[in-house]
């Protein structure tokens, strides 16, 4: 199936449209054209996001949801269309299950602080597995802390993948909530989420998805997956940094105390009682990333007006190219072997540093991630410090995947 | 700037072949460094003959820049003072981080290490082994023997 996407790339893909919509791609870093391979950790934006925050700011920036002046409703407008967007985007069931924050790390934290913590009890446990990004491991550790709960962690293989009866095993009675990512950040395995889920709800145990790294990629339908909660972050999605959605299931964010306190989010204050606002607005203390919130509205409709299932065969063909180029090269092991991986590729060298490997690629114009990825766990399972990780978008071109390859053998030639 | 002028032939042959590269036991002083958000780690230990370096060795694991500047630092400092030491560090600090350091000459072959100075996010790199050394130094007096981070 990827050959096939190789060769004859669907119609209506036109890669040079596509990247000459994407501003930066254009630009020369060190002398060379820049090829940008670094997605995980945050993609690049479109002409369409970085305009239409340029026009936010420039004609109709005021505070949301407070004025009656004109900019102030038009302000209003522009951020609460752009919830709308993202609550079709994702198919939730209304307004009150899409709430901005500040990004997936936000979205896991809220999550632990306001759902998991007043839920649990001594002896209860939290499931994770070992495949978790920091952000997805440290605010349950805290919750547990808190909480005297214990933190369970099912375990993965040698190339990377989660296996659903190795983490159903550890599902118990005691088992509050299923906190797992859909695509690994640090190796890309994309995760049998779905089978995952149906498992947890037939045991009544909640599900929170980290999608951070699967937006970017995949179509996601909240509903059709079936999870309580769903968090994502904006700039990996070609929207701006600062801001991103936690999606939640209307019936347990009605039960869920506010997890900040302050303007926003309530109705009326007294000294002696406050009754808060209602959903989504009670999880949104505070003047939000107003600009942000209408950038990844903006994002939304970029990547709304894209072919994605094109844009995904032509990511599955540079990851069929990267792993072919990369694996011919001596002394090169790929970590993270998954059937089913996004685009995203993690490796190390015999006898390069992923650092060293990062600085030489840089020479060439060539931006890739080296270091752990905030994945310990991951590293400490494949024994070593760091890796090196190629991780691709729709906009990149198989000639960058031929200059990261022959970088890459540059580099092994000047360590040999 | 020039890849090489980085990755000179001194320092790819000290990353090659890291000189005083292993466990020195018993050792008066021996302190951790580590930069977590590369993975680079390294323990240097030494020995004290009065106020003179008598031995120090450094293990663990980092890249190119930090490997060659610790097997670089053991070279250069075993059978000096402390204070000649921690002098040669203000120097080497002044070489990784002022453009407008001069004297690199008189620092023998650690002067390999000033092409670090194009690449602001590897200077932690090559520093890191430096301020184990100083925390073991100190620790020999205070008898604590702190962990240090250069992030």
């Amino acid at each position: 199936m990827k050959n096939v996407a190789l060769a004859a790339r669907p119609a209506g893909f036109d890669l040079l449209a596509l990247r000459r919509q994407f501003p930066v791609l254009a630009r020369m870093v060190r002398g060379k054209p820049l090829a940008y391979l670094d997605n995980g950790a945050s993609a690049q934006r479109p002409a369409a996001v970085i305009d239409a925050v340029d026009d936010y700011e420039r004609h109709h920036h005021a505070n949301v949801h407070r004025g009656v002046h004109t900019l102030s409703q038009e302000a209003t407008s522009l951020y609460e269309s752009a919830r709308d967007r993202l609550v079709e985007f994702i198919n939730a069931r209304s307004r009150h299950e899409v709430v901005f924050v500040r990004g997936t790390t936000e979205a896991i934290n809220l999550v632990a602080q306001s759902y998991a913590r007043p839920l649990l009890k001594p002896g209860d446990e939290i499931l994770i597995t070992h495949l978790e990004h920091h952000a997805n491991i440290v605010p349950w550790q805290m919750a547990c802390e808190q909480t005297g709960a214990t933190l369970c962690v099912a375990p993965i293989d040698s190339h990377g993948e989660v296996h659903v009866d190795a983490v159903v095993a550890l599902m118990s009675p005691r088992t509050r909530l299923l906190a797992c990512t859909h695509v690994s950040n640090a190796l890309g395995t994309v995760l049998p989420i779905r089978r995952l889920i149906a498992a947890a709800q037939a045991r009544g145990i909640a599900t929170l998805i980290d999608g951070a790294q699967a937006v970017p990629h995949m179509q996601v339908d909240v509903q059709e997956l079936g999870c309580d909660f769903y968090a994502f972050s904006g700039h990996k999605m070609f929207g701006p940094t600062g801001v991103g959605i936690l999606y939640g299931r209307e019936q347990l964010l009605e039960r869920m105390p506010p997890w900040q306190g302050g303007g926003e989010m309530i109705l009326s204050v007294t000294f002696a009682k406050t009754t808060y606002n209602g959903l989504p607005n009670k999880f949104e203390a505070g003047t939000p990333n107003i600009s942000g919130g209408i950038g990844l509205g903006a994002a939304v409709g970029f990547l709304r007006g894209l072919d994605r299932d094109a844009a995904h065969a032509h990511e599955a063909a540079l990851l069929e190219r990267a792993t072919a180029a990369l694996s011919s090269i001596p002394g090169l092991r790929i970590v993270g072997t998954a059937g089913d991986k996004a685009s995203l590729i993690s490796f190390v060298v015999a006898g390069v540093h992923p650092h060293d490997l990062g600085t030489i690629l840089d020479e060439d114009g060539i931006a890739i991630r080296a270091g752990h990825h905030c994945a310990m766990p991951v590293m400490d399972y494949f024994k070593i410090p760091a890796t090196a990780r190629a991780s691709f978008a729709f906009y990149n071109t198989v000639e960058e995947i031929d200059r990261l390859a022959a970088g890459v053998e540059r580099a092994r030639k000047l360590f040999a | 700037m020039e890849l090489n002028e980085l990755y000179r032939d001194v320092i790819l042959d000290h990353n090659r072949r890291p000189r005083n590269f292993g466990v020195l036991e018993p050792a008066d002083a021996s302190v951790e460094g580590s930069n977590p958000l590369c993975g680079d780690h390294l323990t240097v230990r030494l020995k004290l003959d009065d106020d003179t370096i008598s031995d120090i060795r450094f293990d663990g694991q980092g890249c190119a820049i930090s490997t060659a500047s610790a097997s670089l630092m053991t070279e250069a400092v075993k059978g000096g003072t402390r204070a000649e030491a921690l002098r040669l560090f203000a120097r080497v600090h002044q070489l990784l981080t002022d453009d407008a350091a001069t004297g690199a000459d008189e620092l023998g072959k650690l002067a390999a290490l000033s092409g670090v100075r194009a690449y602001p996010a590897r200077v932690k790199c090559a520093s890191l082994c430096w301020h184990t050394l100083a925390a073991a130094l100190r620790a020999t007096d205070a008898k604590d023997m702190p962990a240090v981070s250069t992030e």
